[in-house]
Parts: structure tokens; C-alpha cells; sequence
């Protein structure tokens, strides 16, 4: 089940237009053996910007992994459903037909670390080397001046002679960004790309970010644990939980009505959305390990509001007038 | 509530208390001059950004770095006075971010506390598998995590092992060093929660140290915002993260709140270097 969320660029017969940057539908991604993503829909349309929540272990870094074609590398793979990229079916594509999109349509911005970025080799020259790779005939000292001015790099000419041990935790991050945008890409993908960062240097990260998805006019999907962080700079949610989306809306609406059980736990259980002196009234348990799924709802185990009828089947996400979806079957008549 | 200077008939309230302290390792100064008292029952937070120095001061509270000028005091006695032995050390307990590294990887649960029931606090050999087991269940954990390694436990299992472990000696003051900062929002929610209540039921004091200001609200009356080793703001929680006076605190708080960094919005108000 295919379904665009882009509501205008979906054709008559739910087949996303070239407005769509990417689109999944109905993935199911496993490793060794287990199931670890299943049923996945998830549709980014251009220059809109889609918030990825979940805890550890839901699936949601397998999930972007599976558009940029890096699922091999971890040993896992699409069991069924499909991925297509920019209206090409990258399903079952090489990793050479991935590198021909890999950076100029999709890029990626791992997580802020000394790994990013080689440690034995100079920012400027790693760079240099990224930009030839799309412009073999670039002039590379500009554009390596151009992208580091674009992500907002203080003393440009310093960094691009600098070691990356050399750069603080935000300077490596933004020139991290440089390498991904260096291809101009449609989609970039930010996979906490600012979870180990001081809070006042991730909301400068975030608001580059946003302000990048602006000039450069292209489509973000931000890959988060961080409620806050996604609610602030995305335009639209998929929460995940246990290798499924449960909950796709609106980033405006999703966390002050939630609609799934488990969506209004996570919102329930954040001490920013919580006023003090309140109980977080927290989720009980732990969330199932991956692979380990039940045949129900996954996460009928830790929900208050689960009945025989639950334990099923796995439910699907089911869109509403509204656009937005829910994969709960009692979402119509439970109020949370 | 918690400044340095006040009379000196009420020292006898404080479980621990720095006064001018000043922090370091080898030549570098960490802290600088902080004041700090702990009294029974209380909630403190200590926030700030990396290299801020709280987590240095945190270890000073409870003894295990010497300062470099000033002294900290547990009961009123200096922690160089206290040996390793002493009951005192017990009436101050500290957990940290890392619940794994804090384990060892050998003992299952019911042992990891067992030896510390009996070897710090006393308790005779044959009552310490039962009381372990109570305090497991008290933290939260049941059934077969009771006896189990840490690696076949969850981050959250592992921290409520750490916390059985540092309540098994009926400390007076808890401290606690970014204790949920690896752990999922449900799961931070659950040990958050924990907290709330053992020091409900225990009349537990406790000093939290951490970056994240909602958790800081959540569960603290009373905090210090820290930058580059010294104490730029304190107070009522309430108060300095509603009406912050210090200029690097509205900062810290506006990055928390994030609002502004909805879409559309532009440059940066700080700048990371």
C-alpha cells in the first residue's frame, strides 16, 4: 500500500508524480533472518521536511538506510515492498546505480562524531575531493569556499586547512553538511545528525538545516529520538515503533493530539511536555526486541488500551480524511 | 536556598557542603570558587553544557576528587577526614550515565547488590541474596532480570540495578550524573519517575546533574547553571529556567525551547566555535 502524502503531486491512481523525492511502500527490511522493518510507507515529496521519531531499535536508521542504498553494509536487506528514489525503482538497484544518485538526488549527514570525517586528512582536501566527484572539472578551492560559507563556517580559510580533531563537535558537523550538500542533493537525510551536540549548538545545527532546505530547495528528513527536535524543524512526523510506522500527521498536530497510544505515551512520558511536579506517567515495560515481534500490534504488550481484538494482527496505517494516518485499530474510539 | 553564606547554627542541616571550592586536574581549573550546600530532602539540579564543569563538581559532592582550594564537608567533616571504611562514605551514594561500565559484567543482579549489602553495609551473608532481591523489586526490576547478567539487560534494567545498588545502603543524598541521558523517552520517563518516589519514600536528598533544562524542571526545586567552571546563575529551578537573569542562561534556555527554530526561521542567534 503505497500512499503519497503528497496530497496535490499524487496522481489519479495513487502513483506519487515527480514531485516525490522518495517513497517507500510496504517495506520490510530484514537481517540475518529477522525481520526488523515491516510494512513501511513513508513519502517525501520536494523541498518538504519529514520528521523520523523512535526509540532505539525501532527501525528508523534501517529505514533511511534503505534510501541511500546502504542497507549491504549491515548485512540487511528489502524482504518486501519497494523503494523508489526520485520516481526510479531502487528497489533491487546495484550499488553502482546507487552511486549514481548517492550524494546529487539523496545524501546523508551521520550522527556528530570524529567518524564522519577521515581523521588523517585535511577538511579542505576531503572536500576537494567530494566535489570533483560530481564536477570533475569544479573549480574546487571556490566551491570548497562556496558550500563552506553556505553552512555558516567561521573562518572558512583556517577549516579548510585544519585536521578534523582540530574543529569543535558543531564546526565538524557543518563541515560534515558540506560534504553531503556538495552534490546539490533533492533529499538529505540527517540521522541525529545532532543528537551529540551541546543544545546551543544543535538548535544553530537545526536552523542551518532548515535554512539550507530553504536556499537550496530541498527535502529533509530528520532522523531523531528527540521529540523537540523534530516537532521544531519538520513539517510533517512518522513515528515508529518496532520496525513499524504507527503514526504519520502533521508536526503542529501530532504530539498535541495524538492519535496512537504510543504516540501519546512518548508525550506523556517528556518532562518538556510534561509540567513539573507532575508523574510522567510513563510507558511500563521495554519495547520488544527487534525481530521479536508479536503477530498483533506491536505495541499492544505496553498499551492501556488494548482488547483481544489487538493481538490479530498487525494493524495497518490507515490514512484519514485529514491525510493524516494511524495504524491503531481502535484510533476511532479511543480518546487519549 | 543554597548560597555559601549563612549562619553557622544551621550546619548542622547540611548533609554536604562546598564552600569555595575550586576543582581541577593537574594544572587545569575546572571549577572555580563554588559554594554549594545540600540539606536533607532537597532537590538540586546542576546544568550546563559540556566542559561546563558540572560533572566534576558532582564528583567533588561525594568525595572522590580533592579539591585544589576550598573543601567539601559531608556531616561537617572534610572528605579527606573520612576513610574509606567510614559509614559516612555510604550517606552518599552517585550513579552515573553509564549504567554497563558501572557493573560488573560477572555478577548477576541479585549478586551485584548481595556484595554490596554485605560488604559496605554490613548485613550478614545469609539476609543479603533476600534484601538484594527486595531491592531489585523496589527498582523496578521482576522476574528473571533479578538474576541476570548485565548484558542481557536493557539500558533502563541496568540503571534500576544501579540505583538498587546505590539505595542498598540508605544513603541520605543520591547523586546523579546525567542518569538518563542514554536512555529512550519512555524509558527515562520510568527511571525519572523512580527517582520521584524513592525520594518520596526515603526522604532521599538529590543533586542532578544534567545538560537537558526539562528534566532539570521536572525534578528539581533549586539549580546552578554552569559555564567554563563557575556558577553563572542559581535558584529556584522554577524561577531561573522561567525568568532567567544571566544572559548565558536565556541562551541555554531559548536552545531548549527551540521555537524559534521552527521552519522558516533563520541565522542562528550563538555561534558554536
Amino acid at each position: 500500500m503505497i500512499d503519497s502524502h503528497v496530497r496535490d503531486g499524487a496522481g489519479p491512481d495513487g502513483e506519487a508524480t515527480s514531485a516525490t523525492v522518495a517513497e517507500i511502500g510496504g517495506l520490510a527490511i530484514s537481517i540475518a533472518g529477522r525481520e526488523i522493518v515491516s510494512r513501511v510507507d513513508l513519502a517525501i515529496a520536494a523541498s518538504e521536511s519529514v520528521g523520523l521519531v523512535g526509540e532505539s531499535g525501532s527501525g528508523k536508521s534501517v529505514t533511511c538506510r534503505s534510501l541511500i542504498g546502504m542497507l549491504g553494509f549491515i548485512g540487511a536487506s528489502i524482504t518486501s515492498g519497494q523503494v523508489r528514489i526520485a520516481g526510479r525503482d531502487m528497489t533491487s538497484a546495484s550499488q553502482r546505480q546507487w552511486r549514481q544518485l548517492r550524494g546529487t538526488t539523496v545524501s546523508l549527514v551521520p550522527q556528530a562524531s570524529l567518524a564522519g570525517l577521515d581523521p588523517l586528512i585535511r577538511v579542505g582536501a576531503q572536500l576537494s575531493e567530494v566535489i570533483r566527484r560530481f564536477d570533475s572539472r569544479a573549480d574546487t578551492a571556490a566551491r570548497s569556499l562556496e558550500l563552506l560559507d553556505q553552512v555558516q563556517m567561521r573562518r572558512p580559510g583556517e577549516v579548510l586547512r585544519a585536521y578534523p580533531h582540530e574543529l569543535s563537535g558543531g564546526m565538524r558537523q557543518r563541515a560534515m553538511i558540506a560534504l553531503a550538500i556538495a552534490g546539490r542533493p533533492k533529499l538529505l537525510i540527517a540521522d541525529e545528525a545532532t543528537t551529540a551536540l551541546d543544545a546551543t549548538v544543535q538548535r544553530s545545527v537545526l536552523q542551518l538545516l532548515t535554512r539550507l532546505r530553504a536556499e537550496l530547495g530541498m527535502a529533509l528528513l530528520l532522523v531523531s529520538h528527540d521529540l523537540g527536535v523534530v516537532r521544531t524543524a519538520t513539517d510533517r512526523v512518522a513515528v515508529m515503533y518496532a520496525g513499524t510506522v504507527v503514526e504519520q500527521a502533521a508536526s503542529t498536530r501530532i504530539f498535541n493530539r495524538p492519535r496512537h497510544p504510543y504516540t501519546a505515551g512518548l508525550t506523556a512520558a517528556d518532562p518538556a511536555l510534561v509540567p513539573p511536579g507532575q508523574r510522567l506517567r510513563s510507558l511500563l515495560g521495554d519495547p520488544p526486541q527487534p525481530g521479536a515481534w508479536a503477530a498483533g500490534c506491536r505495541f499492544a504488550p505496553r498499551c492501556g488500551y488494548r482488547q483481544e481484538v489487538c493481538d490479530e494482527s498487525l494493524p495497518p496505517l490507515i490514512v484519514a480524511a485529514d491525510g493524516d494516518a494511524v495504524a491503531c485499530v481502535r484510533a476511532a474510539e479511543i480518546s487519549l | 536556598m543554597t548560597r555559601a553564606s549563612r549562619p553557622a547554627g544551621l550546619a548542622s542541616e547540611v548533609l554536604v557542603a562546598a564552600d569555595a571550592v575550586s576543582l581541577g586536574y593537574g594544572r587545569t581549573i575546572v571549577v572555580r570558587d563554588v559554594s554549594l550546600h545540600i540539606r536533607p530532602g532537597t532537590a538540586t539540579g546542576i546544568a550546563g553544557e559540556s566542559g561546563s564543569g558540572k560533572s566534576t563538581l558532582a564528583k567533588a559532592l561525594v568525595g572522590d576528587l580533592t579539591p585544589m582550594a576550598g573543601r567539601v564537608t559531608v556531616n561537617g567533616r572534610s572528605w579527606s577526614d573520612v576513610h574509606r571504611r567510614d559509614p559516612e562514605r555510604r550517606r552518599v551514594q552517585m550513579i552515573f550515565q553509564d549504567p554497563y561500565s558501572a557493573l560488573n559484567p560477572r555478577m548477576t543482579a541479585r549478586q551485584a547488590i548481595s556484595e554490596t549489602l554485605t560488604v559496605v553495609c554490613g548485613v550478614p551473608r545469609a539476609e543479603a541474596g533476600q534484601r538484594a532481591g527486595e531491592l531489585l523489586t523496589r527498582a523496578g526490576l521482576s522476574g528473571a532480570a533479578i538474576d541476570a547478567r548485565p548484558h542481557r539487560l536493557s539500558g533502563g534494567q541496568r540503571q534500576r540495578v544501579v540505583i538498587a545498588r546505590a539505595i542498598a545502603c540508605e544513603p541520605d543524598l543520591l547523586i546523579a550524573d546525567e542518569p538518563t541521558s542514554s536512555l529512550d523517552v519512555s524509558i527515562q520517563a520510568q527511571i525519572l519517575d523512580l527517582l520521584v518516589d524513592l525520594r518520596e519514600e526515603r526522604g532521599l536528598a538529590l543533586v542532578l546533574v544534567s545538560h537537558d533544562l526539562a528534566v532539570l524542571r521536572h525534578m528539581t526545586d533549586t539549580c546552578l547553571i554552569m559555564r567554563d567552571g563557575n556558577v553563572v546563575e542559581r535558584g529556584p529551578t522554577e524561577r531561573v529556567l522561567s525568568q532567567p537573569q544571566h544572559e548565558y542562561t536565556r541562551t541555554l534556555v531559548a536552545a531548549h525551547q527551540g521555537e524559534e527554530t521552527s521552519v522558516g526561521s533563520h541565522h542562528g542567534a550563538e555561534e558554536d566555535t
